[in-house]
């Protein structure tokens, strides 16, 4: 939602960045506001993922210029954990599976960290069972979850719910979900569509990467961003979105191509 | 002082010195025990030591312990119950400790009831000769294993372990093996026995008397040592046996052993070994099935520093509708060096074998090494075999997952390694033990990260 006077989360500016020499950003701006969800839509390629990840700290990607203040702070100067911190928290298009450690184990682990971190008071791992088994609720997750290794043999959209269940947990500033909805079917759709929506408030911000259109239904963008070419070239209210289900994508990248040759 | 002496190819009888300074052992009421004994004298006259020529060690170079000096324990060091409670085991109520492999009663818990035997070789022997004849030195031969065949010269004593007929015991058995003296060799040897029908635990455990390496804060003098191990397990028809084998020896110690297990028709062997010690270790591992048999063979090698761990086993089906399973892993820190060599036969006849492999190794450090080498040797046409290995570091993408949810790059380092070799500890069937191995493999791999 839109709020008056919210402050300014995340301001990217200029962002180039490339992967194994190859660029796939090129010249990157983009705002969020507390309070705000973003959707970034676009054709496979565009460099979608590859901009949650430089946002999240994947060291495989080069930042080669630009800047991206966060609250404030450089983030490229932080390291994935500070940033995670520090309130950036990013849902993966493909969790990681690990086996051998157990799932509560693991956000037991990750939760008291932030808190430690928060000035906050740690939770002894009773206190965090009763805790987490309340989150699991928002997602319909059974209490099995928790003594299973994480993500290890977990269907794609009980890695979804697992992702989801960690951002309640963490409770980031900045929420990034990295095509959630892919591989989801659409009670695990809604669900945790449900999830995410009862996250948002006017003190975070939330972008979603999406292919589709279907998830907006669910979880309402204030703005739409079109990404082609590792720039945004154009961005909309909720309505974008609609007219790219139906329109497909040619058609804006057209209408760019045409603007800047009048330019 | 009896030396280990050799060049670089020992000629034969280069245990003579060895041998001839081991005062002359009394003759055992048991015939086949004597039998034995002279029969691995004489072998030892014929056998050499091996070397990296020897394509079963090719990986493996002992000429470090060839060139030490070792005598055989004459005296037990005596331990009373308070030095090695911290070894014991909670849920292993019967317990068997042998200290540089001499057995020690005061330490011992022993049982003999409804039949069940835990309890040393001399005290059984007369009672129980006819099995112990019908299975000692018949599974581990040394025709052409000069270890074996060292560990049989000394025969003295061993753990026995007989469980009878359809009798199965919930608790575990704790054979502990403790070295405790420098330059002492010392020939351990165990023998299982379980009956038709029957089921057990068993813990084969070698420690050490001071702390291990990687406990920093107690300060220890690590010694060198050598065990010479022999164990043979049997199981009759529908026999189950667990067989946990920890070897926890110190960090200047050689440890060598040698264990057959033969399985009887549709018994059932699952085996989880962990070596997490010595210098220089090797573990020769024989699993032999019988129609319907199945077994689970895993193991886990985690070593550091400039260790070197050696692992060779081999699965035989012999007949058929067998099921093996092994997953062996390895984590390698420091310039360590592990081997693993697992040979899978499929004998001519063993149809409808079922039997899948792998080995996965982890490496923490540029200079860790890692040798493995899963083989197949297939000649039955009806079977369904798969093997493989993998090796590497940690996956970057697992890691950047964890740093992603604010752990930092030591923690998320550290947690995956643990959970690589957690995933063996975990099949160990013992809540204790279990708890405590983990501990250590926590402790050790971030005291490397």
């Amino acid at each position: 939602m839109i709020y008056q006077d919210s402050k300014v989360i995340l301001e990217v500016r200029g962002l180039c960045a490339s992967v194994n020499g190859v660029e796939i950003l090129k010249g990157l701006d983009f705002t969020v506001k507390s309070g705000e969800v973003h959707a970034i839509m676009g054709p496979n390629g565009s460099g979608k993922s590859t901009f949650a990840k430089v946002l999240a700290g994947h060291t495989a990607y080069e930042v080669t210029s630009g800047t991206a203040l966060f609250e404030g702070r450089d983030l490229f100067e932080l390291a994935p954990e500070e940033r995670a911190l520090a309130g950036v928290f990013l849902a993966f298009q493909y969790p990681i599976e690990v086996p051998g450690v157990a799932n509560n184990q693991f956000l037991r682990l990750s939760y008291n960290t932030i808190q430690a971190q928060r000035g906050n008071e740690e939770l002894d791992p009773l206190e965090f069972d009763d805790f987490v088994r309340e989150k699991m609720k928002l997602l319909e997750m059974s209490p099995d979850f928790l003594s299973r290794n994480v993500n290890e043999g977990f269907s794609g959209g009980e890695k979804k719910r697992n992702e989801i269940l960690q951002m309640a947990l963490l409770e980031p500033s900045l929420g990034i979900l990295d095509e959630t909805d892919s591989g989801l079917d659409i009670d695990a759709l809604r669900i945790v569509s449900h999830g995410v929506n009862q996250l948002t408030n006017k003190n975070n911000g939330i972008v979603l990467v999406t292919h589709y259109q279907r998830l907006l239904n669910y979880i309402v963008p204030d703005f739409v961003h079109v990404m082609e070419a590792g720039r945004i070239i154009k961005t909309g209210g909720k309505e974008l979105a609609l007219e790219l289900e139906t329109r497909g994508y040619d058609w804006v990248a057209a209408e760019h191509q045409a603007a800047m040759e009048t330019v | 002082m009896n030396t280990l002496t050799s060049i670089r190819r020992p000629p034969a009888g280069c245990f003579q010195t060895l041998l001839t300074g081991l005062p002359k052992l009394q003759a055992s009421p048991l015939p086949r025990i004597n039998a034995l004994r002279a029969e691995a004298v004489n072998r030892l006259d014929v056998l050499s030591l091996p070397s990296t020529r020897d394509e079963d060690w090719r990986f493996t170079d002992i000429s470090e312990l060839t060139k030490l000096s070792f005598s055989p324990a004459l005296n037990a060091t005596y331990l009373e119950s308070a030095d090695v409670a911290h070894f014991y085991i909670e849920e292993a109520t019967t317990r068997l400790v042998f200290v540089d492999g001499l057995y020690a009663p005061q330490l011992s818990n022993s049982a003999s009831n409804n039949g069940m035997v835990v309890s040393n070789l001399q005290t059984v022997l007369t009672t129980h000769a006819a099995v112990i004849e019908a299975h000692i030195g018949r599974h581990v031969t040394f025709n052409d294993n000069v270890f074996a065949a060292l560990n049989t010269a000394f025969l003295r004593d061993a753990a026995v372990v007989i469980v009878p007929r359809n009798e199965s015991d919930a608790t575990p058995i704790h054979l502990l093996f403790i070295a405790t003296q420098k330059e002492i060799v010392s020939t351990p040897r165990c023998l299982v026995i379980a009956e038709t029908g029957s089921a057990v635990t068993v813990i084969e455990d070698y420690v050490v008397l001071y702390q291990p390496a990687w406990h920093e804060e107690t300060p220890f003098t690590e010694e060198t040592h050598f065990t010479n191990a022999v164990t043979e397990i049997m199981l009759e028809d529908n026999a189950r046996v667990n067989h946990i084998r920890i070897q926890r020896e110190g960090s200047k110690a050689f440890h060598i052993a040698n264990c057959v297990v033969s399985l009887g028709r549709a018994s059932n062997y699952q085996s989880v070994s962990v070596a997490l010690g010595a210098q220089i270790a090797r573990y020769n591992l024989e699993v032999l099935l019988a129609e319907g048999a199945e077994c689970a063979v895993d193991g886990l090698t985690l070593i550091a520093t400039n260790q070197l761990s050696d692992t060779h086993t081999c699965i035989d089906h012999a007949q058929p509708h067998g099921v093996s399973r092994q997953l062996h892993k390895c984590i390698i820190g420091g310039s360590a060096h592990a081997v693993f060599n697992g040979k899978i036969m499929v004998r001519n006849g063993a149809q409808r074998t079922d039997s899948i492999q792998s080995s996965r190794n982890l490496l923490l450090s540029g200079k860790a090494h890692v040798d493995t080498k899963p083989q197949l040797e297939i000649f039955a046409d009806d079977v369904k075999c798969a093997h493989g290995a993998t090796i590497g570091q940690l996956d970057s993408e697992e890691v950047f997952y964890l740093q992603s949810r604010g752990l930092s790059d030591s923690v998320a380092r550290n947690l995956l390694t643990y959970a690589f070799g957690a995933e063996i500890i975990e099949r160990i069937p013992v809540a204790s033990l279990k708890h405590q191995l983990e501990q250590t493999v926590l402790e050790q791999t971030s005291s490397q990260l």
